[in-house]
């Protein structure tokens, strides 16, 4: 064998573990789904095998889906918002801070070693009817009688952000920090203030770090059920909770499939939407 | 507060302003001092070279003038005016870095443009400069790409353009050509001069690279560890280096030890085991001024090296070439000249002098500097 025959065999070597993986545990598990959306679930309870478009009638056409599917989407839009906003200048902070940059970093993953459903169920400690917050409170005479904070959109938003937030700060730093700091002094001793430079010059460099974490936010905002679950009232569902709905509660798989495949393709669009902005983003982000 | 106009007269006896005026800046980073009590005035037009190794504090100072960096006590004038609590963006200064810091989203003429733009240069006049910067650094047909479709280069030129543009007061270049390859260097060099001669503007000029130095500067301000070791015009400071430090960083020079036996005013008497007795004009060492232990400077090039049979004089010097390195049209020797190494670069007549021959060394007196010695 030649040597180039080699080296254009070697990356299949070495990919065929994950190809395998992934073949097996996410493209025919898909594929089982995507053929269940089109069985049906009959009133025995059993599973008709056949090729039925009742389950996709249902998902498009019942306005109480789209109600939820639209809400889930402003939910996670809120929350990507939130945490670019809030997550940008920290991460300006972390990029431009001199020395303990590995120490920032380092508190930033800490979240991570607690499970995501412990720091999500911390909130009822601190916003709960007996939480830290009610009783300051009443400890320092501002309420008479706790308040109820939990349960709506705000806390479902608010668990969100605090979920997904490291994720943004991550991406957003990974993006300036790759930006040469002589630009910004560039910038400041052609004319430009500190904030024109860094609307003209850092702002639409670091833009596909913010892109990449804005997606990352939206997506799994968009697909989460667990925190609309523990810190959401009754009429907070997101569409995530749906399929749990269906497939979990109802045992109606085919249905279930249908919904999931539903927010699959949107999200997926999106990602699509994302690789063709990156392709410009990489575009200007050029030596830099 | 503002500090009075200082006013000059140069040679031609106009009146003229510094444009650039350090007054005793200290730099300190926490404990360290980066930069030691340093005065400096860089005269209008004036192309100046802070040249020394790295750390020395020279593109400490460079930064302290553009106003990247607050000097922790002393005072910074730019055309006669205080700067110190002026911020960089009103400094009127165009800066230009080693790795170009050109803006990799916008294209090259939008790069030259935006220091126009804050300039609030009307669109059409900022179009017209622009094509002027590009033709004025040879690259006019480059103004719609982008830095990175651009050799190292021609990105620089872009910089140089983009930092004069806007006719700053002062060009600041920090090691501008050391990303750029040998040659290309050379070709930048003379490029960079005959902008600079051409628009006048005042130069401020960081390099660690001693022949950019040389060839380019008005003015050299050699440094180390933060503090002035010579300032002069390039033939002053390679010819009659002040220090040890500057005779060995400005090529390649030989320091011995010796011994100062007698002095007047026209010579000094100086005295080595191995070299003998060498009388030196006394303004080779206006530094000296008593006997006592001095160091004797010469540097490579002014050791002539002769075969033997060559005629004896007073100053010739029996010694062995103990190494050779061939260099095309001259080559590198290491003699041994009894218990001292010594290095000479000579022009290679025929052929070079091989290892292990004998040659005879010459030196003339008024070619030495001599330092004070002992001291260290």
């Amino acid at each position: 064998m030649t040597v180039e025959a080699r080296e254009a065999r070697q990356p299949w070597i070495l990919l065929s573990p994950t190809l395998l993986v992934v073949t097996l545990l996410l493209f025919v598990p898909l594929l089982f789904i995507v053929v269940y959306s089109f069985w049906l679930r009959t009133a025995t309870g059993a599973d008709e095998v056949g090729f039925f478009l009742d389950n996709w009638q249902e998902a498009l056409g019942d306005p109480f889906y789209r109600d939820i599917l639209l809400n889930t989407l402003k939910i996670a839009a809120i929350t990507t918002v939130v945490c670019a906003a809030a997550g940008y200048p920290a991460a300006y902070f972390i990029a431009r801070s001199k020395g303990n940059k590995a120490l920032l970093l380092l508190l930033l993953m800490l979240p991570f070693w607690v499970s995501y459903i412990i720091r999500t169920m911390s909130w009822i400690n601190i916003l709960g009817v007996s939480g830290a917050l009610n009783t300051f409170l009443m400890w320092t005479g501002v309420i008479n009688e706790p308040i109820q904070m939990l349960y709506n959109e705000a806390t479902v938003i608010l668990g969100l952000v605090h979920f997904l937030m490291p994720f943004m700060i991550l991406n957003i730093f990974v993006s300036l920090d790759g930006i040469d700091r002589n630009l910004e002094d560039a910038a400041n001793s052609l004319g430009a203030t500190r904030i024109q430079g860094f609307r003209e010059v850092t702002l639409p460099l670091s833009l596909p770090g913010l892109a990449a974490g804005g997606l990352l936010c939206f997506v799994l905002a968009a697909g989460t059920y667990i925190t609309p679950l523990v810190l959401g009232g009754p009429t907070d569902a997101m569409f995530a909770n749906l399929v749990f709905e269906a497939i979990i509660t109802q045992l109606n798989w085919p249905l279930g499939s249908a919904l999931s495949l539903m927010l699959l393709v949107i999200l997926g669009v999106l990602v699509l939407l994302y690789n063709h902005f990156l392709g410009m983003a990489q575009l200007m982000k050029g030596l830099g | 507060m503002r500090a009075p106009v200082v006013l000059l007269i140069n040679n031609a006896g106009c009146w003229t302003l510094n444009a650039v005026s350090l007054t005793d800046i200290v730099k300190q980073f926490g404990d360290f001092t980066a930069v030691h009590r340093m005065s400096l005035d860089i005269a209008e037009g004036g192309f100046v070279t802070l040249l020394g190794p790295s750390g020395c504090g020279k593109t400490t100072t460079l930064r302290m003038i553009a106003g990247l960096l607050d000097p922790t006590e002393g005072e910074i004038a730019i055309k006669g005016k205080r700067v110190n609590e002026v911020p960089i963006h009103r400094r009127n200064l165009g800066l230009v870095f080693q790795n170009y810091a050109l803006f990799p989203h916008k294209t090259v003429a939008d790069n030259i443009a935006f220091g126009l733009k804050y300039r609030s240069v009307p669109r059409a006049e900022r179009t017209a400069k622009v094509k002027e910067a590009l033709d004025l650094v040879q690259l006019p047909h480059v103004a719609d790409r982008y830095p990175r479709e651009l050799s190292g280069g021609q990105q620089q030129r872009i910089a140089l353009a983009r930092a004069i543009v806007i006719e700053p007061d002062v060009l600041l270049l920090d090691e501008p050509l050391s990303a750029l390859d040998a040659n290309l260097r050379e070709d930048m060099r003379v490029e960079l001069k005959r902008i600079q001669h051409r628009i006048g503007v005042t130069t401020v000029f960081v390099t660690h690279d001693q022949s950019e130095a040389l060839a380019m500067s008005d003015e050299i301000i050699v440094m180390s560890a933060g503090r002035v070791e010579q300032a002069g015009p390039p033939e002053a400071v390679y010819n009659t280096p002040a220090s040890e430090f500057v005779a060995r960083f400005l090529g390649a020079s030989n320091v011995v030890e010796a011994q100062c036996t007698g002095r007047d005013g026209q010579e000094i008497v100086v005295e080595n085991a191995d070299l003998g007795k060498l009388i030196i004009p006394a303004d080779r060492g206006p530094l000296i001024k008593a006997k006592g232990p001095v160091k004797l400077v010469i540097r490579a090039e002014k050791l002539a090296l002769a075969g033997p049979g060559a005629a004896e004089s007073a100053t010739n010097i029996a010694a062995k070439v103990e190494a050779v390195d061939y260099q095309g049209q001259a080559a590198r020797y290491f003699i041994r000249v009894g218990d001292l190494q010594l290095q000479a670069i000579n022009m290679i007549d025929t052929s070079p002098h091989s290892e292990g021959a004998y040659v005879s060394v010459g030196v003339r007196p008024r070619d030495c500097t001599v330092l004070p010695g002992g001291g260290e």
